[in-house]
């Protein structure tokens, strides 16, 4: 796989391609810090990140700080893997919802599973998983 | 009344064989001329009357077919790329084509070995490089696994079974008409292996909520149609004996945003949401007056959700829909009366649109819904791309 991890740091799943605007988001994610785009003319949160506010059309704007704090919004538990790196089964990927409104894909780092529950409060940590990337990921808590 | 309404007519359809293991031996390209030529023999057409060709989203190209088929007056050539939603989208280009005369005769083929060439873990598994489901899905979703369409909607599913106390049970519900319907369709893959909801219930998780009896089939096979004018329609079906089956109402729509499904302001609304009003205003006619509807089946849960967005019921009032019965045949209004792409096979929703054509034709056999005159086929594309026709009978 071209996107995973060199064998030194061990991790072996597939990485986002740091580039444009990912690039941006990641490296404020790497800082430990969680941000999206925030239209400076409507001040709309937005995620995944985007060239121009689909609110207002304009393309001012900037990474602004998320608290960190959200819900779950959904969640799918898989059992058959569709991608050969991750065979660690089951998984759970989840769809949390920020304070800000944005939803990201995540997974909860504390918490099987059987013991997830849609609106459950969970909050960001960061986990710093090869020198270069770090993902976004959220606990069970307030 | 629409400029459009009535326009074209589907006049001829054609499938393979559908199989699985050990699979249909020739190549996608071979399978979609074999469709085509039924197709086109079934109209009453010659191959030299083809001048449109609605191209395949993969497995050929419209040079490769256009050059097997002879066809050397081709004047109008188009790709509609919505995934599974682009046959029935397919239906709207190729009724603008010959509505306009930019095209007289439009041949729609489809199909793979979805089952013997690249099955959909491999597809999944090709998306980790050349990511198909575009970068969102790569760069934002796989780093958590989520890189494939049964995780992608059995997220929608569960956020269902939370704001509607929707139930496996439900969803079963439409697995198992699906298969019960197969047991009358010949060409049906999963004929001969009827169902029951405790067979469904003990089927395995592949991606929670999602069992594995609510995932489509992979198969091997293709199928065609052919759109034509209303006045060669009349005159064709002098020669075949094969009612003309109107074009009547069309739609496509797209999602917002499109590439990803998890920041949607309201995560139901989808493609179909849009196209569904806009080709029942098309034809005159409204979910109310379906005799039938073949709805893009990849999951269980996408039947309910596309029966609630295309307006057969309201959006959380799908359990209530499918229960008792009401979606097998002889029930308020079946549903995938051929099998689906869970019990016959997928042929990315093409073979929906044949069965539509039979039931309209009133050719569907035993599987036949009585005095049908109203059917509406839908298509579902990656990440919730929709497509609606209304096709009719007169």
């Amino acid at each position: 796989m071209t996107d995973t991890a060199t064998a030194e740091s061990g991790y072996h799943l597939p990485l986002p391609r740091l580039r444009g605007l990912t690039a941006q988001w990641y490296d404020w994610i790497k800082q430990h810090e969680l941000r999206f785009q925030r239209c400076d003319h409507c001040e709309r949160w937005r995620h995944v990140p985007r060239e121009v506010c689909p609110g207002c059309g304009s393309v001012d704007w900037a990474w602004q700080p998320s608290s960190g704090k959200g819900r779950i919004y959904s969640w799918t538990t898989v059992y058959r893997s569709l991608h050969p790196d991750f065979q660690d089964t089951p998984y759970a990927a989840v769809v949390v919802e920020l304070e800000e409104g944005p939803r990201v894909m995540t997974w909860i780092v504390d918490r099987g599973p059987d013991d997830l529950e849609i609106d459950m409060p969970v909050r960001v940590v960061y986990d710093d998983v090869t020198p270069e990337v770090t993902l976004a990921k959220f606990r069970a808590g307030d | 009344m629409h400029m459009l309404r009535d326009q074209a007519c589907i006049v001829g359809v054609g499938e393979t064989p559908y199989c699985r293991a050990p699979g249909s031996g020739v190549t996608d390209l071979n399978l979609m001329l074999r469709a085509s030529l039924a197709a086109v023999a079934d109209s009453g057409l010659e191959l030299s009357d083809i001048d449109g060709l609605m191209t395949p989203i993969f497995g050929a190209s419209g040079d490769e077919l256009a050059a097997n088929l002879g066809i050397e007056n081709l004047r109008y050539a188009a790709q509609v790329n919505m995934g599974g939603a682009s046959p029935v989208s397919s239906l709207q280009s190729a009724l603008m084509a010959v509505y306009t005369g930019v095209a007289n005769n439009v041949l729609i083929p489809i199909g793979w070995n979805g089952y013997s060439g690249m099955r959909a873990r491999d597809v999944s598994e090709a998306a980790a490089v050349a990511s198909p489901m575009g970068p969102t899905v790569q760069d934002y979703y796989l780093p958590f696994g989520c890189n494939a369409p049964p995780q992608f909607y059995s997220l929608m599913a569960r956020r269902h079974m939370h704001e509607y106390d929707t139930s496996p049970e439900t969803l079963g519900a439409i697995a198992v008409a699906s298969r019960k319907h197969a047991q009358l369709n010949d060409n049906a893959v999963m004929r001969g292996r009827p169902l029951s909801m405790q067979d469904y219930l003990d089927s395995p998780w592949i991606s929670e909520p999602y069992r594995l009896l609510d995932c489509c089939l992979e198969t091997d096979g293709a199928a065609a149609v052919v759109v034509s004018s209303p006045d060669r329609a009349k005159a064709l079906a002098g020669k075949t004996g094969h009612q003309p089956v109107y074009i009547s109402g069309v739609a496509e729509g797209h999602p917002y945003p499109a590439d990803d499904i998890t920041n949607r302001p309201n995560i139901f609304t989808v493609g179909l949401t849009h196209a569904a009003p806009k080709a029942y205003e098309m034809a005159g006619l409204g979910p109310e007056d379906a005799d039938f509807a073949e709805i893009y089946d990849c999951f269980t849960f996408e039947v309910l959700q596309q029966l609630e967005e295309a307006g057969f019921c309201k959006r959380g009032e799908g359990a209530a829909f499918v229960r008792d019965g009401a979606i097998e045949l002889g029930g308020r209004l079946p549903v995938n009366t051929h099998g689906g792409l869970m019990s016959e096979a997928h042929v990315i929703g093409m073979n929906h649109i044949v069965e539509a054509t039979r039931q309209l034709r009133h050719e569907a056999g035993a599987r036949q819904v009585d005095n049908a005159r109203v059917g509406v086929v839908t298509g579902w594309g990656d990440l919730g791309d929709g497509s609606l026709a209304v096709l009719t009978r007169k």
